[in-house]
């Protein structure tokens, strides 16, 4: 009797353990990679990482194009492919050196926060909980975007305040699903939510007529309405835009020098925008007079060098990628998306980069 | 032999000196080291976890179970409002959701896996084949595939503005089957107390009637009482409140049917999906039990003159039960947990809700930890009441 109470005592126990393991897996299985290591490295323990590594892991969505999916050759296309691209030339010179990790809308913050990812470019909208509650940064804006609603034609909606008693497709774990919560809220709207996590099944009952409108955003929609080929026709994307989604990507708390990183990709695509640098222009820009253009194809200053990367790091990234305006006409024009807010600071949009120098 | 049997005491065991010989002593090492190991690996892990958590500044504790949730639930048993409740409230939702698909599930997979055991044992060779071919089939089929394929299914109705309807009262569309309800009115309690009352009232005259018919050989005819008791009176009772009865019927308005009790088809794919599977599994728990009964016991059955319905159901069934209870509590165990694959199809139960709320919170550790306890909680239940019952079909023996 009393051995069987000790084997007890011990399976309790070292089920306690197992538990243990699952649960602190998020923390424990990458000990502790945000601590500067050697005096020689970059200061940037995921920098260092990545270039031990010699590719940078990056978590995207993989299934909404124009931001991240596999085209027919099995390339990941879109405008989050591009940035951790984009990244990749920066850290490692070479703009392919990237592992594409794809995460669901529900595993994407404890991919970030465990270290199975450098960065989330993950169509991924910066709230103040995600960055205060989730020990996340932001690292700047990629897609300035919207909570918008997709209905088919037939069922005659206008507006979103017709929906009242409509039955909206919704993934969970998302800033749409609290964006329309508010929004019905505010308006004294009744609803009724579906919730799907798979994308390809919220699709799918959408399509269906399960639901009477597919809701995320709009960017998403105009997406998925130009996946749908011939019958994208039979589909409307209602004029209302019910709440700001800035889309960027973001990185794990605790290695500014990685952030920083991060953020000055970002922007020096948009500088290059700015400055009209391009893919194609950029070698020639080495006969430019203009100091912010030498500056920032490292011919003068060492922005490269403050960062830990090579000062002709933005050449990369424009020879990888090219610059944002070049990244939106490949990736998002196709799908018939206005440039409106995305466009530069000073074309009417909201884009700019602070100077760099 | 009688003799004997009186006089036996109750064994006292000797007293023995406590002597630890070295073969005990190793064994103490042993699991001191082993206990002593297993709590270091425990300490060194909730340890690990809170400095990593708090170096990289994730949120920890259960506070946010009184924040305000604004996660919208599309069916829920109680009153839920995504921008008034919490996060607690959003959960235990979750918690009813999963309930409510465990239980209906559980009783209609035992009745549908009793029939379909029994079945595979019926002399009518059609029966018999379509009953076996049923279990080898549908045990085959990962569940996911039953609920996706059930999903989808229910999805090709057409919708609400063209659904298929049975008169002005029952709806079939791909949002589900929308039926007719009475509306709740005070009456109906009180035949509800009237109903429980006759009932409390039957099974008292029901031992009366059994202790008369040891005592007699005689039984009493309870059954015009038993129908006075149960329907008379109640419907006295509602007919003296002015005998209320206003129909709800679902009415198509706006995008949805309105008013009415709606079945969703994620609900509905769910518990379709979760009893046809785990009926195969049930139905050969129950086919395995029946035949592990003796032939004797059919035999003698027989020999008394039994009809076969009545061998079933008194003399094989019974103690067929001691055998097919604790797998059956396995199965039951079964359809809690796989109801978990509700995620997949959009039924919000547990596993939905505290996923949604993770993701919106990012505490990870607090969500997981919430859905074992629950899960634990309700299987632990499940197996108490089982075990219960099991002992108390037990054959009595020494």
């Amino acid at each position: 009797m009393k051995r069987h109470k000790i084997a007890g005592w011990l399976l309790g126990a070292g089920l306690v353990a197992v538990t243990n393991v699952v649960s602190s897996g998020v923390a424990w299985a990458q000990g502790t990679p945000t601590q500067p290591t050697a005096a020689q490295g970059s200061g940037s323990a995921t920098l260092d990482a990545v270039r031990q590594r010699g590719e940078v892991r990056c978590g995207v969505v993989g299934t909404v194009t124009g931001f991240a999916q596999p085209d027919s050759q099995g390339v990941m296309r879109g405008m989050d492919a591009d940035v951790c691209r984009a990244l990749a030339a920066a850290a490692l010179g070479d703009g392919e050196k990237v592992k594409f990790i794809v995460t669901t809308a529900q595993n994407r913050f404890t991919a970030l926060q465990s270290g199975e990812v450098d960065l989330l470019a993950r169509v991924t909208t910066w709230t103040l909980g995600r960055e205060a509650n989730l020990g996340t940064l932001f690292t700047g804006i990629n897609f300035y975007d919207g909570t918008g609603f997709l209905v088919k034609k037939s069922l005659n909606v206008k507006a979103a305040k017709e929906l009242a008693g409509a039955t909206i497709c919704v993934q969970p774990g998302t800033s749409t699903e609290l964006a329309i919560a508010d929004f019905f809220r505010a308006n004294a709207i009744k609803w009724t939510p579906i919730l799907i996590q798979d994308v390809a099944e919220i699709r799918a009952a959408f399509l269906s007529g399960r639901c009477d409108a597919y809701s995320t955003d709009a960017s998403g929609l105009a997406s998925f309405r130009f996946t749908q080929g011939d019958k994208k026709d039979d589909f409307i994307l209602l004029p209302d835009i019910i709440s700001k989604e800035p889309l960027g990507p973001l990185v794990r708390k605790g290695d500014d020098k990685w952030f920083d990183l991060v953020r000055w990709t970002l922007f020096a695509m948009l500088a290059a925008e700015e400055f009209g640098v391009t893919t194609a222009n950029v070698d020639a820009m080495s006969e430019s007079k203009i100091p912010d253009i030498r500056r920032l194809v490292g011919l003068e200053g060492d922005l490269g060098k403050a960062l830990g990367v090579d000062n002709k790091f933005v050449v990369t990234i424009l020879k990888a990628v090219g610059n944002y305006g070049e990244v939106w006409e490949r990736n998002i024009t196709p799908m018939g998306i206005p440039r409106g807010i995305n466009n530069l600071w000073n074309k009417g949009g909201l884009h700019y980069a602070p100077p760099m120098r | 032999m009688t003799s004997v049997t009186t006089t036996l005491q109750p064994r006292v065991a000797p007293r023995r000196r406590i002597r630890l010989s070295w073969s005990d002593l190793r064994g103490i090492i042993w699991q001191v080291l082993i206990v002593g190991a297993i709590l270091g690996v425990i300490w060194y892990l909730v340890d690990n976890t809170n400095r990593n958590l708090t170096a990289r500044r994730i949120a920890t504790g259960f506070a946010f179970l009184d924040r305000v949730a604004g996660i919208p639930i599309g069916e829920s048993l109680i009153d839920y409002d995504p921008s008034i409740h919490t996060y607690g409230r959003a959960l235990f939702v979750g918690v009813l959701n999963t309930l409510r698909v465990s239980i209906i599930g559980i009783v209609l997979a035992t009745v549908l896996g009793t029939l379909i055991g029994i079945g595979r044992l019926s002399t009518n060779w059609l029966l018999a084949k379509i009953t076996a071919a049923y279990v080898e089939v549908m045990r085959d089929i990962p569940l996911l595939l039953h609920l996706l394929f059930w999903y989808t299914l229910l999805q090709q109705f057409p919708g609400p503005r063209l659904a298929l309807h049975i008169g002005d009262s029952v709806f079939l569309s791909n949002r589900g089957i929308g039926v007719p309800i009475v509306q709740w009115h005070d009456a109906f309690s009180w035949m509800a107390l009237a109903c429980g009352l006759g009932c409390a009232v039957i099974g008292l005259l029901r031992r009366l009637a059994r202790r008369r018919q040891e005592a007699t050989g005689h039984r009493p005819l309870l059954w015009p009482l038993s129908v006075g008791l149960l329907i008379v009176v109640p419907g006295l009772v509602w007919f003296g409140l002015g005998a209320p009865f206003v129909v709800e019927r679902p009415v198509l308005r706006g995008f949805n049917f309105q008013g009415g009790a709606t079945l969703s088809p994620e609900f509905a794919a769910l518990l379709i999906g979760l009893v046809i599977y785990t009926a195969a599994f049930i139905a050969e728990i129950v086919r395995s039990g029946i035949q592990a009964v003796p032939r004797g016991q059919w035999e003698a059955s027989r020999a008394l003159g039994l009809r076969r319905g009545a061998i079933l159901r008194r003399i094989v069934l019974p103690q067929a039960l001691r055998l097919i209870i604790p797998p059956m509590t396995s199965q039951y165990l079964n359809i809690t947990k796989n109801s978990s694959l509700a995620v997949a199809i959009g039924y919000q139960d547990l596993v939905s809700i505290a996923n949604t709320t993770l993701n919106q919170t990012g505490q990870a550790i607090e969500g997981i930890a919430y859905i074992m306890a629950v899960y634990l909680t309700i299987s632990l239940s499940i197996s108490l009441f089982m075990n219960y019952y099991n002992a108390r079909s037990a054959l009595t023996e020494r």
